[in-house]
C-alpha cells in the first residue's frame, strides 16, 4: 500500500444526516422528457402538424391539438425573472436554501422555469441544460451562455458529481481500462482513489506508476469474492463518493468455462460490489455508482454470444440498482462503449475506443451528472438505431 | 359580432356568511360547509328542503366533490355545480347561480367554500396541485405559490418600476381596515417600516405579503327578489360580471390578468365607471395582483399603480376602500374561501351588514377574483359589480 494522509474518520456515534430528494410526482410525458435527458439530450415537445414547440410537457399540441414529438431544441434562453427561495415545506430544498430559480424565454419558443446559476442576472443569455435531479428527474438548469459550467455552484453540484476531492473506488485497476480510469481521476482531483487489484499480488504491482502516486492507494479488491469485497470496503471504512465498476471479461465464443467466468464477474460481481457499496454511498452529499457496460448488452451478437449474455444481464441489474439507489439520492451510471483498443478485444477490426478515451469521458459524465453516455463509434450507432427500432437491430446484429 | 350581455333583472344576492376562521382545524372540509350552511339558515330561515341549487368550492373535500357534499349535507338541488376554481370561484359561483336562478333552473341557490386546515394540509394541497406544477414548478425548489408570485412580481417590479413602498401601502392600509373586523387572525397593528422590514421568504415577497393559510367557510344565497323579499332580507343586484380563462397565454411572464381581456365589457354592462363604485373588494393573495387589478379593472392605466397608489387612500374611509374585512392578508385565507370572501364581504357593505366598520353610503362594489396558479400564473380571473337594491 502507498503513503497516504490520514483522514478525518466519521464518529461512529453521530447521527447520521439523512438525505432526502426532490419531490418525485411527474407525469408520464414527464418521464419521457427524463428518458432523454439521461442521456443529456436538450429536447422539447414539438407538434408534427403545425410545429409548435411547447413546454410544459404535454399531451396534445396547444395550438392546434396535433400529435406531439420529442425534438432537440436550440440551447440558447433570456433570463426573465428570478427569485430566491428561502423558505419550503420540502425537505431536500429545506437542507440546500437559499436556492435560486427564474423564469426563462427559450430561443425554442416556450418559457420556462429552471434552475439559476449563481453569475446569471434577468437580461442575461443563458445556456439550457437538461439534467437530473436527485430524484431521477429531469430539470432545466440555466448556465451564462458559452461557458464552462463552474463546478464549484452549489445548486450545479447537485446535478452533477464533483470528483475534486471525492474518495473513489474502482473495482478493478490492473486492466488498462481500469489503469486509465485511476488517471483520470488523479488528473480530475480525486481526493482519494482506492485501486482495487485481485490477489495474488504481483511483483510488477510494486513497481506499478499507478501505487506511486499521491492519492492513489492500492487495494486488495475481487468482485468475484466476496470476502475480499467484504474486506475491501471495510478497510476502507470511510466516506466513499464514488464507485467505478471496471471489471469484466472478455471471451468469445460459448466455452462453459469462459461463460461462468463472465457471469461471476459481470452479474454475480456486480451483485456482490453493488449490494456492498450502497449503504455508504447513501450516506454521501454526491454519491454515484458507475458502471462500464458492452454495448452488446442491448443485442446478442452470435460471435460475442455468451459475452453479450452476461453483460445484457449486468445491465439489467444496472436498471434496478439505479431504481434502489434513487430513493436516496445515489446517481448511478451506465458508460457504454464498444469494442476497447486492448487485448480483450484484439482479434476486432477498428475502430476501437482507446482506455485513456474511456476514462476521459467516466470523468466527464460524473461532471455532468449524465446517467447514460455511449463512448465511440460502435456503441452510439448502436444505441441510436436500437432506440430507432429494436426489433430491426437485433435482426440486423445477427444476419 | 359581439353580442350584448343579457342583463341580471330578477335576480338578487343576499345572506353573506363568513364562519369565523381558525389558523388550524381538525374539523373537516365537510364540517365546515355544514357550519355555512347552518348559518345561511340563521340569516334567512331557508333549510335543507328550501335550497335547489347548490354552488360548492373547495380545495380539501377529497375524495368528495359537490356530489359527495349535497348527499353528505342532505340537500336535494336540482340544479349543481362544483368550482376548483379557487380565488376566482365567488365571483364565477355569482355569475353561473345568477343565470340558473334568471332562467327558472332554481330559485334558491347556496353558494358556499369551505376549507379545513389541518397541521400538513398546506404541503399536501401543494403537492398534488397541478400536473403542470408537479413536472415544471416544485422541482425547482418547491417555493409554493410563493416562488411563483416572487417570480411575477419581481418581472412586475422591473418592468412598471414599482415599489416595494406600493405593495406596502396596501397592506397597511388592509392591516388597518382589518383592526375593525373582529374576525380576522392578524388584528396587530403593522407600519410601513415592519412590511420593508420583514424576513424575505423568496425574493422579493417578503412575509407580509404573504396570506396566513388557514380553515374557514363563506356563503352567500343568490335568490329572486319576491323570494328575499317575502323573507324580508336584504338585497344586492347583479349590475355585471365577466369571466376569463387562460388569458394572454403567450406573454412570457404575467403582467395582466383576463380583466384586461373583458374590462371594457365590465364597464359598459354595469352602466358606471370604476371612478363610480364605492369599493374594490380585490383578490390579493399577494399585492402585485391587486396592483395589476388596480389597472386591468380600469381604476388606473396600465403600468401606473404605482402612482395610482401612491395617491389613494385603500382604508374603509379612504378614496377607494379596498379589502374591507383585511383581506387575506388580514383576514386569512381558508382555500377556496379566500376566494368567496370577496363577494360576501362586499355584499355585507352595501347591504349594510358589516362585520365591523361601515364604508359610509356605500351602495355599489366592485368584486374581483384570481385563481389557480396551475403552472406560471394564475389562470382563472373574474369580476363583479353589484348595487344595493332600494
Amino acid at each position: 500500500m502507498s503513503q497516504h494522509p490520514p483522514r478525518d474518520k466519521r464518529d461512529p456515534l453521530a447521527r447520521r444526516k439523512d438525505r432526502h430528494v426532490p419531490p418525485g410526482l411527474r407525469s408520464s410525458a414527464m418521464h419521457a422528457m427524463s428518458a432523454r435527458a439521461a442521456a443529456g439530450c436538450f429536447v422539447l415537445q414539438a407538434c408534427q402538424d403545425c410545429g409548435a414547440v411547447t413546454y410544459p410537457p404535454r399531451d396534445a399540441c396547444p395550438r392546434c391539438w396535433g400529435e406531439l414529438l420529442w425534438q432537440d431544441q436550440a440551447r440558447g434562453a433570456l433570463v426573465l425573472c428570478e427569485t430566491t427561495i428561502r423558505a419550503t415545506t420540502d425537505l431536500y430544498f429545506r437542507d440546500h436554501l437559499p436556492w435560486r430559480m427564474g423564469k426563462l424565454a427559450l430561443d425554442a419558443g416556450p418559457t420556462a422555469l429552471a434552475h439559476l446559476h449563481a453569475d446569471l442576472k434577468p437580461g442575461d443569455r443563458a445556456d439550457m441544460h437538461l439534467m437530473l435531479d436527485k430524484g431521477g428527474n429531469a430539470a432545466l438548469f440555466a448556465l451564462p451562455a458559452g461557458g464552462r459550467p463552474d463546478m464549484d455552484d452549489h445548486q450545479w453540484r447537485e446535478f452533477t458529481v464533483p470528483v475534486k476531492d471525492r474518495i473513489v473506488l474502482v473495482s478493478d485497476a490492473r486492466s488498462a481500462i481500469g489503469r486509465a480510469v485511476v488517471k483520470a481521476l488523479h488528473s480530475a482531483g480525486a481526493g482519494l482513489i482506492f485501486a482495487g487489484m485481485a490477489p495474488p499480488s504481483r511483483a510488477a504491482d510494486l513497481t506499478d506508476e499507478l501505487s506511486g502516486l499521491d492519492r492513489v492507494q492500492t487495494l486488495p479488491f475481487d468482485i468475484t469474492d466476496s470476502s475480499l469485497v467484504a474486506e475491501g470496503i471495510s478497510k476502507i471504512a470511510g466516506p466513499l463518493d464514488i464507485v467505478i465498476n471496471t471489471a469484466r471479461f472478455v471471451r468469445g465464443g460459448r466455452n462453459l468455462v469462459d461463460q461462468k467466468r463472465m457471469m461471476d464477474i459481470a452479474v454475480l460481481g456486480f451483485m456482490r460490489l453493488s449490494a456492498a457499496c450502497a449503504p455508504l454511498l447513501a450516506g454521501r452529499p454526491a454519491g454515484a455508482f458507475v458502471d462500464l457496460v458492452s454495448i452488446q448488452a442491448l443485442a446478442g451478437e452470435a460471435g460475442f454470444a455468451g459475452y453479450a449474455a452476461a453483460e445484457a444481464a449486468r445491465l439489467s441489474l444496472l436498471h434496478s440498482f439505479r431504481h434502489d439507489m434513487r430513493a436516496q439520492g445515489v446517481r448511478v451510471l451506465s458508460i457504454f462503449s464498444g469494442p476497447s483498443d486492448d487485448e480483450d478485444h484484439q482479434s476486432v477490426p477498428p475502430p476501437k475506443v482507446a482506455p485513456s478515451r474511456l476514462a476521459r469521458e467516466v470523468v466527464e459524465a460524473l461532471h455532468m451528472g449524465r446517467e447514460t453516455t455511449c463512448v465511440g463509434e460502435v456503441a452510439s450507432d448502436a444505441m441510436e438505431r436500437w432506440l430507432a427500432d429494436p426489433a430491426l437491430f437485433v435482426r440486423e446484429k445477427n444476419l | 359580432m359581439t353580442r350584448t350581455r343579457i342583463s341580471y333583472d330578477g335576480v338578487v344576492l343576499c345572506a353573506p356568511v363568513t364562519v369565523p376562521y381558525e389558523r388550524y382545524s381538525s374539523q373537516t372540509a365537510h364540517w365546515w360547509a355544514g357550519r355555512a350552511l347552518r348559518a345561511l339558515t340563521g340569516a334567512t330561515g331557508f333549510g335543507p328542503g328550501d335550497i335547489d341549487g347548490f354552488c360548492f368550492a373547495s380545495f380539501s373535500a377529497a375524495p368528495d366533490t359537490a356530489v359527495g357534499m349535497v348527499q353528505h349535507l342532505g340537500l336535494s338541488p336540482r340544479w349543481l355545480d362544483h368550482l376548483p376554481t379557487g380565488g376566482a370561484s365567488g365571483v364565477m359561483a355569482l355569475r353561473r347561480a345568477a343565470r340558473a336562478v334568471q332562467c327558472g333552473d332554481a330559485d334558491i341557490v347556496a353558494c358556499v367554500a369551505a376549507d379545513t386546515n389541518h397541521l400538513d394540509s398546506f404541503r399536501q394541497t401543494l403537492a398534488g396541485f397541478s400536473r403542470f406544477s408537479q413536472d415544471a414548478v416544485y422541482p425547482y425548489g418547491f417555493g409554493g405559490p410563493n416562488a411563483t408570485f416572487a417570480l411575477i412580481t419581481d418581472a412586475y417590479m422591473r418592468t412598471y418600476g414599482i415599489g416595494r413602498e406600493h405593495f406596502g401601502k396596501l397592506c397597511v392600509a388592509q392591516r388597518r381596515n382589518a383592526l375593525f373586523n373582529p374576525l380576522a387572525l392578524m388584528r396587530t397593528e403593522l407600519t410601513l417600516d415592519d412590511y420593508l422590514r420583514a424576513r424575505p421568504i423568496s425574493d422579493p415577497v417578503h412575509l407580509f405579503d404573504c396570506v396566513m393559510p388557514c380553515a374557514g367557510a363563506e356563503a352567500f344565497i343568490v335568490t329572486t327578489p319576491e323570494i328575499a323579499a317575502a323573507r324580508g332580507l336584504k338585497t344586492a343586484r347583479i349590475l355585471a360580471t365577466i369571466e376569463r380563462h387562460n388569458a394572454f397565454p403567450d406573454d412570457p411572464v404575467q403582467l395582466r390578468g383576463g380583466w384586461a381581456m373583458d374590462v371594457d365589457d365590465l364597464w359598459s354592462m354595469a352602466g358606471i365607471g370604476p371612478e363610480q363604485v364605492h369599493m374594490l373588494q380585490a383578490y390579493d393573495d399577494y399585492p402585485v395582483i391587486v396592483a395589476m387589478q388596480l389597472e386591468d379593472l380600469g381604476f388606473c392605466p396600465k403600468g401606473q399603480a404605482a402612482d395610482f397608489i401612491a395617491r389613494t387612500g385603500f382604508e374603509i374611509d379612504g378614496d377607494l376602500p379596498l379589502n374591507t374585512n383585511g383581506g387575506q392578508l388580514s383576514a386569512g385565507q381558508a382555500g377556496a374561501a379566500g376566494g368567496f370572501q370577496n363577494v360576501t364581504e362586499g355584499l355585507r357593505q352595501v347591504l349594510h351588514q358589516p362585520l365591523g366598520a361601515q364604508v359610509p353610503d356605500a351602495r355599489t362594489a366592485a368584486l374581483s377574483g384570481f385563481g389557480l396558479v396551475n403552472y406560471d400564473r394564475g389562470v382563472c380571473t373574474a369580476a363583479a359589480v353589484i348595487e344595493a337594491c332600494r
